[in-house]
């Protein structure tokens, strides 16, 4: 690039350019290639984006022609019969998604707050670099650490002792019935929290380092508290930043397949119980999509994975929105 | 066979050249095509992939077989992207003819019921059809239901809670079991049908084999399903079941060929055979085939060959491999009417037959 436009440019006020306000010839063409290539790089992901929605969205016309918008709210899912809802998964994508969320935000703000605020500068990097490693380990892993130790673990132990602690509670008791298989929407949920905790965390620590060291020392010379700093200083300081960690998490908590097929047990049906069987989306669509013959069911697990799109994308929205707001008062 | 003299002077002279350096005959000197392709069920890519290396080293053709799942090999075999499809349900004879296919099974297999009871050790509880249909509806619950205990008087079952474990992923598996339970079962055919996915009424769903294998070995009181491969590896505790005569037998290699050989083949149309519920005392009843598709006209009669020449050798030489695998190879009845049906409709684009009549 540097030779060709020198070539088309020879004269000798280019050099000149460089420390002087006004650009030279070359300068120009070159920053109409630099502008033209991020122009192409962004118009075609967008475009990408596109074609993932449009093809999804042909896919899916059969099944959404057939069913209607009933696709969205019937829990039927039969292959035999060829008669197809989503009301299943969904439920089951946006409850594990959620549990992971009650158990990884509070977790993860502490993780973080601990390495940047609490712990000696000697622990700060090992504590740093295992939440790191965590986010690295690939879900299949997670999945079949879920199955094979966590899941008895959970069976054995846990689930007797929720059992006979919250099951007999009102309302929230009911959330805690069936056998103790140790396989369910809650061991799902429970994985998910630990692989959203790395995400969040990570990002919280980032940005609660970014707090500068001015304003929280005039805190602390004021005489606050370390809990008084996290909360007027910090907290407010990194919001925006903080909620875009938590996004990343759950935009991992709604898409993740492989560890959750392991451990959610796989059935397609809503149970009141965060014990019983439950399916997400992408976990449908994983166990179900090598097998499937027949235009109608192709087409319902087109339909399904069209829904995922725009789960996440009105999660994305909301976030963006969020952040709007936020930063607006700020 | 015709099919290995299709250039019987090249062959000779290359075959002087080769068994200078030990290498084998005739073979190597097939045609010019040296990689033939298929694409479909998984249960049998263990031994089509066992199969494979060892005709590879006879002959040096490869093939390359990718285990993307029945319903994929059957897409892929319909768009013509490979020279053969696989599928662990058989296509019906209209579809055959829809799509102008052949299809011919190749090794089988049974799928048996798994428990997980204290106390109960493999075979030792027997199931009637009905029984086994009753607990995957969720009308029995309880493993010292009446029903149960009544037909197992020698054995103490505890009042535990029956979990139901099924395949999550679609599968040939689920195909040949629902299909069972289909045959002996009016309310499961009502109410759940025959699929490789079905709405199941109860349970909890494993993903592959494998999971259904975790599941059952961890939740005390689980029933489930497992190919008899994976049954007979990881020890599991089979249940005994009452075959169509009346006998409970056990699944094992001998209970599946009885099964295979007391089915009518010959009045089978395009080999449209599933294994379930036959008849004979010794027959395990859930046993199924696993079958290739090829296309009845071959666009590139060399390649046709090449395939057809690779399932020939397996009948007469991959039994071996395949019953060390734990699959059981067809009877040599039934493979000598599928290569009778090889060359009478297995054309080129001549309309010759690309085989020789057995």
């Amino acid at each position: 690039m540097l030779i060709s436009s020198a070539r088309v440019d020879p004269d000798p006020s280019q050099t000149e350019g460089l420390t002087t306000t006004s650009p030279g010839k070359g300068d120009v063409v070159r920053d109409r290639l630099f502008r033209g290539a991020t122009l192409c790089s962004s118009a075609a992901v967008f475009t990408l984006v596109l074609a993932i929605i449009v093809s999804l969205a042909v896919g899916a016309s059969l099944a959404l022609q057939k069913f209607g918008l009933g696709f969205v709210g019937s829990t039927q899912w039969n292959p035999v019969t060829e008669t197809f809802g989503a009301a299943a998964p969904i439920y089951g994508t946006l409850v594990t998604a959620l549990i992971a969320m009650l158990l990884g935000i509070p977790l993860s703000f502490g993780v973080a707050l601990f390495i940047t605020e609490v712990a000696p500068v000697w622990l700060k990097r090992p504590i740093g670099t295992a939440v790191e490693l965590l986010a690295a380990v690939p879900s299949i892993i997670y999945g079949m650490w879920g199955l094979f130790v966590f899941a008895p673990w959970f069976a054995d132990h846990l689930q007797p002792w929720m059992q006979a602690y919250l099951g007999p509670l009102p309302y929230v008791g009911a959330l805690f019935q069936g056998p103790p298989m140790g396989i369910g929407m809650l061991s799902a949920g429970l994985i998910l929290a630990v692989m959203v905790i790395p995400f969040i965390t990570a990002v919280m620590r980032d940005v609660f380092a970014t707090v500068p060291t001015e304003l929280r020392e005039s805190a602390y010379g004021l005489g606050a508290t370390t809990w008084e700093v996290v909360r007027h200083v910090i907290v407010p300081y990194t919001r925006v930043g903080a909620l875009g960690g938590i996004m990343l998490g759950l935009g991992r908590a709604l898409g993740e397949t492989m560890a959750v097929t392991f451990v959610i047990g796989n059935a397609q049906r809503i149970s009141t119980s965060l014990f019983m069987p439950g399916n997400t989306i992408s976990s449908a669509l994983a166990n179900e999509f090598n097998e499937a013959v027949g235009d109608t069911y192709t087409s319902s697990l087109l339909a399904l994975g069209l829904i995922l799109f725009t789960i996440t994308f009105i999660v994305l929205a909301g976030a963006r929105l969020l952040l709007g707001r936020i930063g607006g008062r700020v | 066979m015709k099919i290995f003299s299709s250039s019987g002077n090249y062959a000779r002279k290359l075959a002087i050249g080769l068994s200078l350096i030990g290498l084998l005959q005739g073979g190597g000197a097939l045609a010019a095509t040296k990689e033939i392709s298929g694409a479909g069920a998984t249960f049998p890519y263990p031994v089509y992939a066992k199969w494979a290396q060892a005709y590879a080293g006879h002959t040096g053709v490869k093939l390359n077989y990718q285990s993307i799942g029945s319903g994929g090999g059957i897409k892929q075999i319909e768009a013509n992207t490979v020279d053969f499809g696989a599928s662990d349900a058989p296509l019906k004879p209209e579809e055959l003819k829809k799509h102008q296919l052949m299809q011919f099974p190749t090794v089988m297999g049974g799928v048996v019921p798994v428990v997980n009871v204290p106390g109960i050790k493999a075979g030792e509880l027997k199931l009637t059809p009905e029984l086994l249909a009753d607990i995957y509806l969720g009308k029995i619950t309880q493993w010292n239901d009446p029903a149960i205990t009544a037909l197992n008087p020698g054995i103490t079952l505890p009042a535990k809670a029956i979990t139901v474990v099924h395949r999550s992923d679609g599968s040939g598996t689920t195909w040949i079991y629902t299909n069972y339970l289909s045959k002996v079962s009016p309310t499961w055919r009502q109410k759940v049908g025959n699929n490789k996915s079905v709405a199941w009424p109860v349970g909890i769903g494993g993903k592959g084999n494998e999971g259904v294998a975790s599941y059952v070995g961890r939740i005390k009181g689980a029933i489930g399903y497992v190919e008899y491969a994976y049954a007979l590896q990881n020890k599991m505790a089979h249940a005994k079941l009452k075959n169509a005569a009346g006998e409970f037998v056990d699944p094992n290699s001998e209970s599946f060929q009885a099964a295979a050989a007391n089915a009518d083949w010959a009045h089978a149309p395009g080999f449209y055979m599933v294994l379930t519920d036959q008849p004979g005392a010794k027959s395990w009843p859930i046993t199924g085939a696993t079958f290739i598709l090829l296309h009845t006209k071959q666009k590139k009669p060399a390649v046709g060959k090449q395939v057809l020449a690779f399932f020939d050798w397996a009948y007469k030489n991959g039994g071996d491999m395949a019953s060390k695998l734990d699959y059981v190879p067809m009877p040599a009845n039934v493979v000598k009417l599928v290569e009778q049906t090889w060359h009478s409709q297995i054309k080129g684009p001549d309309g010759k037959p690309l085989s020789r009549p057995m």
